[in-house]
């Protein structure tokens, strides 16, 4: 079982060698940080904390970037070894290709890990200390980091999906690229437009909020809301949320990242070098 | 049967309605050095694939030891050199042979085994600022890793300028020393011709010849080509000898292996007449042509 640490620590050196690692902090911490500041404004407003006003504002920057961040390394795990003619030679050895996939997963999460407590971590710091935090705000800082590190998993695994279902690197970028369009902004898209089409109907009452927490990326957003009353009211999206049970959106996003790693071993297998 | 490095049996693989492999069957006993030759598309990187349970095959049963190709026993006792072998650009040689030193489970020391490679001075470089040779050196490296039972060059030559190429044999004789079975897949033909125990030919997924060098060149009947330097008169030496001449002082002839002894006697007792004798044994190329014309027929 030490062999999939050492595909792991050589995928971490490779991340910290290639800069992504620097790179992704950087854009956590610099998003985080400007969305704390230019949020801060409507905390006289809604009689809460900065903190919270943060925490909302960068829920809804995870779901752009933590998908965006997976993806952008992934893509690239299976693809780009075939491309190199490196993979037939890794899979000579005895390491099995579950070990091979699962030590890539563990580093590219720990990296994830490491951007989104840092960006997130940073910025909350900086909003406790300038404009104040109770326990219920940190709290919800914690499940922000939590979650955005679950959601980044969910979509390292479908990016690991797409590269072993890719013809080369190339094509792999490009799947992710539009798997990313569709989960972040097509999905909802959609739904908004099937709600305005239904009228209020069956399918809203009953039918919508089970649709939209079975994307990862809603339910992300639904846990963090739904959560914390004061975020709720400070992104002013409550109506979803309590029509579903408590349990639904942690279920889908904790689902979602072993059924998303399950279905790439399944497609890595089929893999010929 | 167990005694056998490798044993490969009638496997026949067929990729959608060719059939790429058919037939095949091959086997190395530990320490030999085997040679499998053919053009490009001959089906030698498919079957070295297949050996290592990368692909499936469709019939037939090919064992590394008494293991299956593909499991954890025979990825242990199997060492590969992928054909023009590329690594992770932003690794150093170091820690891309660390990792496979890990893999496999054997504590090498990485850096004498970068130096047996001529990497020594280039081992805490990027792989990707090395040429391909080097990179090519690096793959060698990790073939030397834990004294495996079977190793499979694929094109190992390509990309060495000669000096490497000699350090390549060199590496091919210590595996074989220490009882490793070498499956060497190459089109470069005169290369290997004299540094392999054993030469298999394969042409359009069809094994047409698996002999040592000499029992090829008697059985295909290749002639040994004699030239033979006049002292003075070419002319009448030919017309001695029986052969053509060549050019104002030689006359070449061509006499089958075993009439090579008789002919060498009858030139000899020219006596002064001649100034020298040169024999060139059949060329592997010409032989290689031989069989793969041979199978087209």
């Amino acid at each position: 079982m030490t062999r999939f640490l050492a595909i792991t620590r050589t995928e971490m050196l490779i991340l910290r060698r290639n800069r992504w690692l620097l790179v992704a902090t950087l854009i956590m911490v610099l998003f985080a940080l400007a969305l704390t500041f230019a949020g801060s404004a409507p905390t006289g407003t809604l009689g809460v904390d900065m903190l919270t006003v943060s925490v909302a504002s960068m829920t809804t920057l995870s779901v752009y970037l933590a998908p965006l961040l997976a993806l952008m390394i992934s893509f690239d795990a299976i693809a780009g070894d075939v491309d190199r003619g490196s993979l037939s030679l890794l899979l000579s050895y005895p390491a099995g290709r579950g070990e091979i996939l699962l030590g890539k997963f563990t580093a590219h999460l720990a990296a994830l890990a490491f951007a989104m407590t840092v960006g997130f971590g940073t910025a909350g710091a900086v909003a406790a200390w300038f404009g104040g935090a109770g326990a219920d705000s940190l709290f919800a800082l914690g499940r922000l980091i939590v979650t955005s590190i679950l959601l980044g998993a969910v979509f390292l695994a479908l990016g690991y999906l797409l590269s072993a279902l890719a013809r080369g690197a190339t094509a792999a970028a490009g799947l992710s690229a539009g798997l990313w369009l569709v989960f972040v902004v097509l999905y909802d898209l959609g739904l908004l437009g099937a709600v305005v089409m239904d009228k209020g109907g069956v399918f809203t009452q009953s039918v919508f909020p089970w649709v939209m927490v079975a994307n990862p990326a809603d339910a992300f957003r639904l846990w963090n809301i739904a959560a914390t009353e004061g975020v709720a009211m400070a992104s002013g999206m409550t109506g979803a949320a309590q029509a579903l049970p408590a349990w639904a959106a942690p279920a889908s996003l904790l689902v979602w990242p072993i059924l998303g790693f399950a279905l790439a071993r399944l497609a890595f297998r089929r893999v010929e070098p | 049967m167990t005694d056998k490095a490798l044993t490969i049996e009638t496997v026949c693989k067929d990729r959608g309605k060719t059939r790429v492999l058919s037939d095949i069957s091959l086997t190395l006993e530990p320490g030999q050095r085997v040679a499998l030759l053919g053009h490009n598309g001959a089906g030698k990187s498919t079957l070295i694939k297949s050996i290592l349970g990368l692909t499936p095959i469709q019939a037939g049963t090919i064992r590394i030891g008494t293991a299956a190709p593909g499991s954890a026993q025979a990825r242990r006792d199997t060492a590969y050199l992928p054909e023009a072998v590329s690594f992770h650009p932003a690794l150093t040689g170091r820690e891309q042979l660390t990792l496979f030193a890990k893999l496999s489970g054997t504590n090498a020391d990485v850096p004498a085994l970068l130096d047996r490679v001529g990497l020594g001075d280039a081992m805490d470089r990027r792989i990707g600022a090395y040429s391909k040779g080097m990179r090519q050196r690096l793959g060698l490296a990790q073939v030397l890793l834990g004294q495996p039972k079977l190793a499979l060059l694929d094109e190992p030559t390509s990309g060495l300028d000669p000096i490497s190429r000699q350090d390549l044999y060199a590496i091919i004789d210590e595996l074989a020393a220490q009882g490793t079975a070498v499956l060497i897949a190459s089109h470069a033909l005169t290369e290997v011709e004299a540094r392999t125990d054993r030469i298999a030919i394969m042409r359009k997924g069809r094994m047409v010849a698996d002999d040592t060098l000499a029992n090829l060149s008697a059985l295909a009947g290749l002639p040994i080509r004699l030239r033979v330097r006049a002292r003075a008169n070419a002319d009448a030496l030919a017309a001695e000898l029986g052969g053509n001449r060549i050019n104002g002082a030689s006359v070449e002839l061509l006499c089958s292996p075993a009439d090579k002894m008789q002919a060498l006697r009858r030139i000899a007792g020219l006596g002064d007449a001649v100034a020298d004798v040169e024999m060139t044994p059949p060329k592997l190329e010409d032989l290689c042509r031989h069989y793969a014309q041979e199978a087209l027929q």
